[in-house]
């Protein structure tokens, strides 16, 4: 469904964020893109619905090449491309209603986006997500009263009105507590169950990862050291990705992972 | 240096010798600089004048009381154009910058040469004072309110630009990358992502300048632009004393008033 060839970010003459990555994501398929800061995890995603533009390879989703679309191609390939964010990137003086329904900016002209008249099948849709993603009452509050986990739902309420195909994420949990980081991940995983959806996540936490995933890529300096199934991620491997630690007891709970991986 | 070795113990210090020595020296140059200045001042000061001036300002507020405060009823119509003058050139001014905000606020503009043009707009507007404004506009297009409200306008789009488009360069990319990640157009993400981020600073700017332009629509009628400036120029060529004192007493509950409003209407907009 999504297949990455050869593609490779160069920010200025120096650094060489993403040396030529390949990739085929098949529909459906949960992926977690593991890495150190700085590995290239976020330019790759962004790579792919452009919001970095690559230096050069390709990008296929489909049957439709898109690293060389013209902007209106461009938008019209990212409204199937469903984006959730760390810091949510809700619009925080606007109504929980007002930030899942920009989901579809992408199908309304500017007109109706500015007095906000969103057809109702578009409305509908949005009111049976936020029952979905456990928000229901909350339609009418700001955005900038909620709690992180209540800000990363309607992240994903905006992400999914889009009726994507693929979902990128990015570092979806970074800013939550664990059990918030478990019940957000678990969601997203399960709607992308629910509809067929290839998701690839950008991830920290080697655990969660291992939790929720089909499929981990590892990422090291802007290269794929690792390609394989949760349970193949040894501490050898993960020598591999994040460098020498003492990755055995890593693996008992979380909280000693971050302190490992940040260290 | 700040950190030294003293007898093995570690010392840190604010300042090394030489950084000290400079702060010093600095501070005697600008003390000296001021009595000099002031030696000059004194120089070129006719003392006689300044010694009287206790009897003339008690003299000349002899003149200004008792107001006249009959004068008052004349004084609506001029009050009523120095607030069209201030209310409609703030919103002509708001009008034209912001456009030009956007053109020139680094994360929005088309293109960089437009950003040169619309710095160039803004500084043009701001380095000319309002009362110059005026003075060429009623050279222009005779004396009278129209020249009043665009000289204002003219001096308020630099200002309100210049404000507007610190905003915009302010606002958090994230919800900007997650409304573009969506497929709106650009038109879509200025008025979906950016101008709900930015709107509390337009409106708090927009009412600050107003609160700014009455008290200047209050100055530029001495030129000939209309409203209570207008008047007051009149009184005070006339002589009238008694009813300068009473338009001094209207501009400063019109400042007044306009300070309660922008304090209340600041505080609404969160």
């Amino acid at each position: 469904m999504l297949r990455l060839e050869n593609v490779t970010k160069q920010y200025g003459s120096r650094l060489q964020a993403l040396h030529p990555i390949s990739l085929e994501v098949p529909a459906g398929q949960v992926l977690a893109l593991i890495g150190a800061s700085g590995a290239g995890k976020s330019t790759l995603i962004r790579c792919i619905n452009r919001l970095v533009e690559p230096t050069t390879g390709q990008i296929w989703l489909h049957q439709q090449e898109i690293t060389r679309l013209p902007p209106k191609a461009l938008r019209r390939v990212r409204r199937k491309i469903g984006m959730i964010f760390q810091e949510y990137a809700l619009i925080e003086r606007l109504t929980v209603m007002e930030n899942v329904l920009s989901g579809q900016l992408g199908s309304v002209n500017f007109w109706q986006s500015w007095l906000r008249r969103f057809p109702p099948a578009t409305i509908t849709a949005a009111f049976e997500l936020l029952e979905r993603v456990g928000l229901p009452e909350l339609v009418d509050r700001r955005a900038d009263t909620l709690s992180g986990g209540q800000r990363q739902r309607v992240g994903i309420a905006r992400a999914l009105l889009q009726n994507p195909n693929l979902l990128l994420v990015d570092e979806p949990t970074a800013s939550l507590d664990p059990k918030t980081a478990r019940q957000i991940m678990r969601l997203i995983t399960e709607l992308a169950e629910e509809r067929g959806l290839a998701v690839i996540i950008n991830i920290h936490d080697v655990p969660l990862a291992q939790m929720f995933a089909q499929r981990i890529v590892g990422l090291k300096a802007g290269q794929i050291v690792y390609d394989g199934t949760p349970q193949g991620l040894t501490p050898n491997e993960l020598t591999q990705i994040y460098g020498e630690e003492d990755w055995s007891h890593a693996r008992d709970s979380e909280s000693e992972t971050k302190v490992a991986v940040d260290a | 240096m700040p950190v030294s070795v003293v007898r093995g113990q570690k010392v840190w210090q604010r300042r090394d010798r030489a950084t000290a020595l400079k702060h010093w020296l600095g501070w005697i140059v600008g003390v000296c600089l001021l009595i000099g200045c002031g030696r000059i001042i004194a120089g070129a000061t006719n003392w006689s004048f300044v010694w009287d001036a206790p009897r003339q300002g008690s003299e000349f507020l002899g003149r200004l009381f008792p107001p006249q405060w009959s004068y008052m009823v004349e004084l609506g119509r001029p009050l009523w154009d120095t607030l069209n003058m201030a209310t409609l050139g703030t919103l002509i001014s708001i009008g034209i910058a912001l456009p030009i905000a956007v053109l020139t606020a680094r994360n929005t503009t088309p293109h960089p040469l437009l950003r040169s043009l619309g710095l160039l707009i803004i500084v043009v507007s701001r380095s000319i004072n309002s009362l110059i404004w005026a003075l060429l506009l009623v050279a222009i297009l005779g004396p009278g309110v129209l020249a009043g409200v665009l000289a204002i306008a003219l001096r308020s789009i630099g200002f309100v630009g210049k404000l507007f488009y610190e905003a915009i360069e302010e606002v958090n990319p994230a919800p900007i990358e997650a409304i573009t990640a969506t497929g709106a157009s650009p038109a879509q993400i200025l008025s979906y992502a950016i101008l709900p981020q930015v709107l509390p600073s337009l409106v708090g700017v927009s009412v600050f300048r107003w609160d700014i332009n009455l008290r200047e629509s209050t100055v530029i009628g001495l030129v000939g632009a209309g409203g209570l400036g207008l008047q007051l120029d009149a009184a005070v060529n006339a002589l009238q004393w008694s009813q300068a004192s009473v338009i001094f007493l209207v501009i400063l509950l019109l400042v007044l008033l306009s300070e309660a409003i922008s304090a209340r209407v600041r505080r609404a907009i969160t």
